[in-house]
């Protein structure tokens, strides 16, 4: 059974004073059964993903008691993923026709944080300093760049192109954009990376219906198809985020096994696709996922971004609406915001931003601690 | 003012060489820092204390520029925070363990150079002084 997009709604990504992480999940939904000319009542079954809302299933409080099964998902920063899997199976599986995925989040500015213990690391590993994110990119990106051949220039020049990007998209949070000396020049936070470089946890939610992909035309002209949604884990001897040590033998990370595995599914290569959303949660993690997923190989990068590639209107076009680094990270929406962004680019809906030439096959991917990926391919 | 050690059992204490205290499965050979009671590749539980060497190469490092969110850091905020490497070390050509640098400059740090275990102050703690490991460059 295959399984179709009828609506995508979003709830703009920033900081919203007031409104809670619940009233921006139930307006995001508001928009997607807008989207795809259904009411609340019509909807079957739900999943919802979130880090700071305990309960995302209590949105029904907003929208309707209808009883439906509401399930409550998290898995980092792959949420949205875990959501969006989650509802195409429930359809694959014939349980039901109409539903929901839907993420929302609020989080206070800076770097997360957590008790180390949670996730199998020693309390002296957070003691020490050590229990932090940001540095984990700084140091996959500064041994890549060693490795591969990738300049400081680079990093700044994909801030720079999704802050334009993120310009051009109303729902962005960050909308101005810094020039590439500007970037380069904010406070160093981990080596090689600055301040302008990563992205910001922050507000905001989104939501997409899906049903089975024969009836996708009762409800739109322009139905999107879901061929593939995958998730996966780090494998040992992936070099992953919160590893107090690692052994010497290597493997590929879990961007690459989802890749793969999503690629295998849905019969596509990277060849195929037109547009993607990649995990920016820092420049030197877009540069990375290009070649973790298929895109190009390790080194390619530099070129690539020189020549514009990745610009909106270049052949491999990434983070058309600004990416993590100008929507931010609400967590549990980041991943359908993806999903959302595709969903216009393929339906020619996606107004300044719009990639030239009727994209057909558009990809999304997440990673996040502790060593988690998921990816999703869509195509008209 | 006394020094302690910040965990027990994960550096030999007190000891003019210190060494790292790993642990190595006898099964599969797989050597984990810290020690672990379950091996993370076949899983069997048949690990034993392994002590990890004091030299190796800088397989990958960055530096940490500001304060980490507390908790869980402990260490000195504010006016008083310093910023530190991070890296991992591979010791032995067996297991890469992540630690603090002694330097924090990057002009001063490259991939591959050879670094040695050291002891260093963390921070003070009731009248103690906390003690931990870094590496620093050899030579």
């Amino acid at each position: 059974m295959d399984v179709a997009i009828v609506g995508v709604g979003l709830h703009p990504f920033g900081r919203f004073p007031g409104v809670s992480g619940i009233e921006m999940g139930a307006i995001a939904i508001r928009r997607a059964l807008g989207d795809a000319g259904v009411e609340w009542r019509d909807i079957q079954f739900a999943f919802g993903g979130s880090y700071e809302v305990d309960n995302p299933d209590a949105v029904v409080a907003l929208l309707g008691l209808t009883g439906i099964p509401f399930t409550d998902v998290y898995n980092g920063c792959a949420t949205a993923a875990s959501a969006l899997t989650l509802a195409s199976d429930t359809i694959r599986l014939g349980d039901h026709g109409l539903g929901i995925a839907v993420g929302m989040d609020k989080h206070l500015p800076g770097a997360f944080s957590a008790d180390p213990r949670q996730y199998a690391c020693p309390s002296w590993y957070g003691e020490l300093g050590q229990f932090v994110t940001t540095k984990f990119f700084g140091m996959k990106i500064n041994k890549y760049m060693h490795d591969h051949g990738i300049s400081h220039s680079t990093l700044a020049k994909v801030v720079a192109k999704n802050l334009r990007n993120g310009a051009l998209n109303e729902n962005a949070f960050r909308r101005k954009p810094l020039s590439e000396d500007e970037i380069l020049g904010s406070p160093m936070l981990n080596y090689p990376l600055t301040q302008y470089m990563f992205c910001s946890p922050d507000e905001g939610a989104a939501a997409v219906v899906l049903c089975r992909a024969e009836d996708a035309r009762r409800y739109t002209d322009t139905p999107i198809y879901l061929r593939a949604t995958t998730v996966r884990t780090r494998r040992l001897g992936a070099f992953e985020v919160h590893s107090p040590w690692l052994p010497v033998e290597e493997t590929v990370g879990p961007t690459v096994d989802a890749s793969r595995a999503a690629f295998e599914i849905a019969g596509l290569g990277p060849e195929d696709v037109d547009v993607i959303q990649l995990q920016d949660t820092d420049a030197g993690a877009e540069i990375i996922h290009l070649a973790e997923n298929g895109f190009c190989c390790d080194g390619d990068q530099e070129a690539l971004v020189a020549d514009g590639a990745l610009e909106i209107g270049g052949a491999l076009p990434v983070n058309t609406d600004g990416g993590l680094i100008a929507n931010g990270e609400p967590i549990g929406a980041s991943g359908l915001r993806q999903v959302h962004e595709i969903v216009l680019q393929l339906r020619a809906q996606a107004g300044d931003r719009q990639v030239p030439g009727r994209p057909k096959v558009g990809y999304t991917q997440l990673y996040g601690a502790p060593g988690t990926a998921g990816v999703s391919i869509l195509s008209i | 003012m006394a020094q302690v050690p910040i965990a027990d059992g994960i550096f030999t204490w007190p000891s003019d060489q210190p060494q790292l205290i790993g642990s190595r499965c006898t099964l599969c050979q797989i050597v984990t820092f810290p020690a672990q009671v379950s091996c993370p590749r076949c899983p069997s539980t048949a690990m034993e204390e392994h002590l990890l060497a004091r030299r190796g190469r800088l397989w990958a490092w960055t530096t940490q520029d500001f304060p980490p969110p507390s908790p869980p850091y402990a260490g000195p905020t504010g006016d008083a925070f310093v910023p530190f490497g991070v890296g991992y070390v591979e010791l032995g050509g067996e297991v890469r363990v992540e630690a603090r640098l002694t330097e924090a400059d990057p002009s001063a740090l490259t991939q591959g150079m050879e670094m040695e275990l050291v002891l260093v102050p963390f921070r003070d703690r009731d009248g103690d002084e906390v003690m931990t490991f870094a590496f620093r460059p050899v030579g």
